[in-house]
C-alpha cells in the first residue's frame, strides 16, 4: 500500500486477514463437536456400551421421542389453525390475537413451567411437559406460518378455485404445500428447544437428556456418564437437523412472476365468527393468563418483603454486565464471518459459515460440558471463570448475531468501501469506517437479541458460572427450586420486562419479505 | 352466452366497475379494451367470482351466477381464468399444473395432458419441469393449456400476451384463437392494446372509467364509434367540425360525404387512411415526417383552423418538411350523434 497512488486505486479486499479471523472463530465453534468426537473416541466400546446401553438411557430416549412426537404435531396443528384464523378469516380483532399468540415468547420457558407448577402443583409428568412446551414454544411455528400465509400469491388460490376446487381442497393442494418450509423450519426450532431445555422439564418433573445431564454434572461430577449422554443428545439433535434437511429436499417454491397482488378474499366465518374466538382466547388464557395470575398472586402475597433489593440489584447488575459484554463479544466475533458471507460468497465460505451456525443447534448443556472438560483438562486456570462463561455465550448465540449482521452488511453498499480505499485508507480501516459504521444500527439490534438471550439463559450459566455469580435467572431458579415461589416472582417479572422487546422485534421481523 | 346486466363494483365508494351491461355471444370472442385503470380486470374478476357484485346480475347459459346477495362460488362456475402472469403452481410440475383440474381417476388423463402440451407448442420433455424453469412465454402457454384442460364453459383471458414480445405475441394470439374456436369455447379477452383488440374480436367492448363507452362489431366501432374518445382510442382520428347539409358536411378540410340526414353543425370523424394528397383540396404544410418502412408518416398542418393531422403515404412518394400539399377526403366521414 505504500508504493504510490496507482496501487491504492487497485484495491483488493482484505480477504487474508478477515478470512483468518473467520477461520479462527469457525474453529472455536467446532470445539463442542470435537469434544463429542473426542469423548466417543477415547471412551472405548466397553465404557460406551456400559454407560449408554442402559435401561435409563432407553427411558430417556422414550421420553424424548414421546415429547417430540406429541409437541411437534400438536404445535404445528395449532399454529396452522391459528395462523389461518388470524390471517385468512374475518375473525374479530385478528391483529390483537396475533400479538397475543406471540406474546408468550416474553416468558422464558422455565417461567412458564414455574407458573404452572404454582398454579397446579400436582400437574406433572409427560402431560404437563407437553402442555407447557406447546404454550412456551408455539410462537416459533406460528410466526413463520403466518408470515408465509401473508406472502402467498392470492392469484394461485383464485386460480385453483376457478379450476373447480372447493376451499378445503385449495387449502390442501395449493396452500399447505407452499407452507411446508415454514412448518418444518418452525418445527425444527421447537424440536431443538425441547432437546436443550432444562428448567421447564425439571419443574414439570419430566426427565430428558438435558435434565439428567445437568443432574449428574451437579451431583458428583460424574463426568464420563454425563459426557456420553451428551454425545447421545448431540446425535439426536443432528438427527433432527438431518430429518428436516431431508424432508425439505431441494424444493424451491419461488413465486413465479410478480403480478400486482390484489387484496385477497377473507373467508367469512358466518355464525362461527364469535364461536371460534374460543381458540385464541383459550390459548391466551393458558399461555398468558395462568402466568399473569400466578405471578400476580405471588407478588400480592409477597408484598414488599419479596423485593429484597440488596439481592435484586446485584443480580440485575451482574446480568447486565454478562449480557452486554456477551453481546458485544458475540457481535465482534461474528463480524468477519458475516462480512465474508456478504462480500465474498464461495463454497469455502459456506462451509465456514456452516461451522458457525451449527452450534446454534447444540443444547447449552453440551456447550457447557465441552467447555468444562476442555478447561479442566487443558486450561485449568480458565475453569469456572467469567471468560469461559462468556465464551459459551458467544458459541450459543453466534448464529443469532450472524443473521442480523449479514442483513445489515448486505445493505451497506460495497462502493463506499472502495471509495474509502481509493482515498487512501487501509483496507481494514476502509471496511471499518464505511460498512461497519453503516451496519451499526442493524448490528446493535442483533446484539440486543443476543443480550436478551443471555438474560434468560439458565442451563449453561448454572453449569459454568464462577462461584458467587447470581444472575436474575440463577436467583429465580434457586428460589423456585426451594419452592419459594413468592421470592422468585420479582426475578420473573424483571426477566419478562427485558424480553418484551424481543417479542416486538420478532413480530415486526416476520412481516418483512424474505431476502432472496 | 354470458349476460351482464347493470354490474357494479365499488372500492371504498369509488367505482371499479359501474353499471356495465354486455352480452358475450356463445362460442364467440369478446374483447374488452380500455386504458389502464378502466376496470377491465375488475370486470373479469367479477365474472370469475373472485369478487362479489355490489349491484347487477350475471348469467351464464341461463344460469344465474350472481344476483342480489346470492353468489355461486368460483369453484362451481366452471369458468377458466388466465391471468397476466400465468400464476402457475410453483410446487407442481408442468404436467401436474396442466392436469390440476382433471380428476386423477380419469382414464385418458396423462394422454390429454400430453396432447394439450403439444397443442400449445411445447416439447413433451417439459412435462416434468417446474414453472421457474420456463420462460415467461412458455409459462403463459402452460397456463393456457391448464385452462383448456378444464373444458370450461367460459374462458377469461386477462392480458395473457402482454408479457411477450411482438412477434411471439401475434403467433400466440392466433394459436389461442384457433384452439378456442376449435373447442367452441366462449371467450372474453381483456387488453389495453387496440390493435390486438381489433385483431381478435368478434365483439368489441370499449371501457372507460369503469363504464362501457361503446360495444359492437369491431368494424362498426372503428368506423362509427359512439364518441370522440372511443374514436381516438381505437386508432388515429381526425375530428373536424362542420355544417351538415343533404348528406354532405362542409368542413375546413373541404366537403365530406356523410351518412346522416340531419342539418346543422356536428363533429365529424375522418380516419387518416381516407385522406389523400391530391392536386387540389384543403391546403396544408408538412411539418414533420417519419420513415416507417412501407410508408412515410407525415404530420401536416392545414391552413384552416384545425389541429395538425397525421397521414401515411407510400414510401415511394418523396415529401419534404415545408412542402405545401392539398388534402382531400375520400370515402365517408362519420358524424358523432
Ligand atoms: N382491490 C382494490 N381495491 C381498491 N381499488 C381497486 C382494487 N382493484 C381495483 N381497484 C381500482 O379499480 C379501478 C379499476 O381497476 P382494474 O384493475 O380493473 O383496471 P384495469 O382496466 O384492469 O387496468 P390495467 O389495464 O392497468 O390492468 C382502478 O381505479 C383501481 O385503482
Ligand atoms: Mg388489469
Amino acid at each position: 500500500m505504500a508504493d504510490g497512488p496507482r496501487r491504492r486505486l487497485r484495491w483488493r479486499p482484505a480477504h487474508p486477514v478477515v478470512t483468518a479471523f473467520a477461520v479462527l472463530t469457525g474453529a472455536l465453534c467446532l470445539l463442542p463437536l470435537m469434544f463429542v468426537v473426542y469423548i466417543a473416541a477415547t471412551s472405548g466400546w466397553q465404557v460406551i456400551a456400559d454407560l449408554v446401553l442402559r435401561p435409563k438411557v432407553g427411558a430417556l430416549l422414550l421420553n424424548t421421542f414421546a415429547l417430540l412426537g406429541l409437541v411437534l404435531p400438536l404445535s404445528v396443528a395449532l399454529g396452522l389453525g391459528l395462523a389461518w384464523l388470524i390471517e385468512r378469516t374475518d375473525l374479530p380483532f385478528a391483529r390483537f390475537w396475533s400479538w397475543l399468540v406471540v406474546a408468550p415468547l416474553a416468558l422464558p420457558a422455565f417461567v412458564h413451567s414455574y407458573a404452572w407448577s404454582a398454579f397446579m402443583p400436582r400437574f406433572h409428568g409427560l402431560g404437563a411437559a407437553v402442555l407447557v412446551s406447546i404454550l412456551a414454544y408455539l410462537p416459533f411455528v406460528y410466526l413463520p406460518i403466518a408470515a408465509q400465509l401473508r406472502r402467498l400469491d392470492p392469484a394461485l388460490e383464485e386460480m385453483a378455485q376457478s379450476m373447480g376446487k372447493p376451499p378445503h381442497l385449495v387449502f390442501l393442494q395449493v396452500v399447505l404445500p407452499q407452507l411446508r418450509l415454514a412448518i418444518m423450519g418452525g418445527a425444527l426450532l421447537i424440536g431443538l428447544h425441547l432437546m436443550a431445555e432444562y428448567g421447564l422439564f425439571v419443574l414439570t418433573r419430566f426427565d430428558t437428556f438435558a435434565t439428567v445431564i445437568v443432574d449428574q454434572f451437579q451431583s458428583a461430577y460424574s463426568g464420563p456418564s454425563a459426557n456420553l449422554l451428551g454425545g447421545v443428545l448431540v446425535l439426536l439433535c443432528l438427527m433432527l437437523l438431518g430429518l428436516e434437511t431431508g424432508l425439505r429436499g431441494e424444493e424451491r417454491y419461488a413465486r413465479v412472476g410478480g403480478g400486482a397482488a390484489r387484496g385477497r378474499m377473507v373467508q367469512a366465518l358466518g355464525k362461527w365468527r364469535w364461536i371460534v374466538l374460543i381458540v385464541p382466547a383459550g390459548l391466551a388464557a393458558l399461555s398468558l393468563g395462568v402466568p399473569i395470575l400466578t405471578l400476580g398472586r405471588w407478588l400480592w402475597a409477597g408484598g414488599a418483603e419479596i423485593w429484597q433489593f440488596e439481592f435484586i440489584l446485584p443480580a440485575l447488575s451482574q446480568t447486565a454486565v454478562l449480557a452486554l459484554s456477551g453481546a458485544l463479544l458475540t457481535t465482534l466475533a461474528a463480524i468477519p464471518m458475516a462480512w465474508l458471507a456478504v462480500r465474498a460468497p464461495s463454497k469455502v465460505q459456506r462451509w465456514l459459515e456452516g461451522s458457525h451456525t451449527y452450534v446454534g443447534a447444540l443444547p447449552g448443556v453440551i456447550i457447557a460440558l465441552a467447555l468444562v472438560t476442555i478447561t479442566v483438562q487443558v486450561a485449568l486456570p480458565l475453569y469456572q471463570t467469567v471468560a469461559t462463561l462468556l465464551f459459551a455465550y458467544v458459541l450459543m448465540f453466534m448464529p443469532r448475531a450472524l443473521v442480523g449482521l449479514r442483513t445489515s452488511i448486505a445493505q451497506a453498499p460495497v462502493e463506499l468501501e472502495r471509495a474509502a480505499a481509493s482515498l487512501g485508507r487501509k483496507p481494514l480501516a476502509a471496511v471499518w469506517h464505511t460498512t461497519i459504521r453503516l451496519a451499526a444500527p442493524g448490528a446493535a439490534a442483533s446484539a440486543a437479541l443476543v443480550a436478551l438471550g443471555i438474560t434468560t439463559e439458565l442451563t449453561a450459566t448454572l453449569m459454568l458460572a464462577p462461584n458467587g455469580t447470581r444472575t436474575l435467572a440463577m436467583r429465580f431458579w434457586s428460589y423456585t427450586s426451594e419452592l419459594d415461589f413468592a421470592s422468585a416472582a420479582p426475578y420473573a417479572v424483571l426477566m419478562i420486562l427485558f424480553s418484551c422487546p424481543l417479542v416486538i422485534l420478532l413480530q415486526l421481523q416476520a412481516d418483512r419479505p424474505e431476502r432472496g | 352466452m354470458l349476460v351482464l346486466d347493470g354490474v357494479t363494483k365499488l372500492y371504498g365508494g369509488q367505482p371499479g366497475v359501474r353499471d356495465v351491461s354486455l352480452t358475450a355471444p356463445r362460442g364467440g370472442r369478446t374483447v374488452v379494451v380500455g386504458p389502464s385503470g378502466s376496470g377491465k380486470t375488475t370486470l373479469l374478476r367479477l365474472i370469475a367470482g373472485f369478487e362479489n357484485l355490489d349491484a347487477g346480475s350475471l348469467t351464464l347459459s341461463h344460469r344465474s351466477l350472481c344476483k342480489a346477495g346470492q353468489s355461486v362460488p368460483p369453484h362451481r362456475r366452471n369458468i377458466a381464468y388466465v391471468a397476466q402472469e400465468g400464476a402457475l403452481f410453483p410446487h407442481m410440475s408442468i404436467g401436474e399444473n396442466i392436469g390440476f383440474a382433471v380428476p386423477k381417476s380419469d382414464a385418458g388423463r396423462s394422454a390429454r395432458i400430453g396432447e394439450l402440451l403439444e397443442r400449445v407448442g411445447l416439447p413433451p420433455e417439459m412435462i416434468a419441469r417446474r414453472p421457474h424453469e420456463l420462460s415467461g412465454g412458455q409459462q403463459q402457454r402452460v397456463a393456457l393449456a391448464r385452462a383448456l384442460a378444464q373444458k370450461p364453459d367460459l374462458m377469461l383471458l386477462d392480458e395473457p400476451f402482454s408479457a411477450l414480445d411482438t412477434g411471439l405475441r401475434e403467433a400466440m394470439r392466433d394459436m389461442v384463437g384457433d384452439l378456442l374456436a376449435e373447442a367452441g369455447i366462449t371467450t372474453i379477452l381483456v387488453t389495453h392494446d387496440q390493435a390486438e383488440a381489433l385483431a381478435f374480436a368478434d365483439h368489441l367492448v370499449v371501457m372507460r372509467a369503469g363504464s362501457v363507452a361503446d360495444a359492437g362489431p369491431p368494424q362498426r366501432l372503428y368506423a362509427q364509434p359512439a364518441d370522440v374518445e372511443t374514436a381516438r382510442f381505437l386508432g388515429e382520428a381526425i375530428v373536424v367540425t362542420g355544417a351538415l347539409e343533404n348528406g354532405v358536411a362542409h368542413t375546413p378540410l373541404g366537403m365530406i360525404a356523410v351518412n346522416h340526414p340531419d342539418q346543422g353543425r356536428a363533429e365529424i370523424l375522418v380516419r387518416p387512411e381516407h385522406i389523400v394528397l391530391g392536386p387540389d383540396g384543403a391546403k396544408g404544410v408538412i411539418t414533420h415526417r417519419a420513415y416507417r418502412g412501407a410508408q412515410w408518416r407525415l404530420e401536416i398542418k392545414p391552413d384552416a383552423d384545425v389541429p395538425s393531422i397525421i397521414v401515411d403515404v407510400p414510401a415511394t412518394v418523396e415529401h419534404q418538411p415545408g412542402d405545401v400539399v392539398f388534402l382531400q377526403v375520400a370515402g365517408k366521414g362519420h358524424v358523432f350523434a
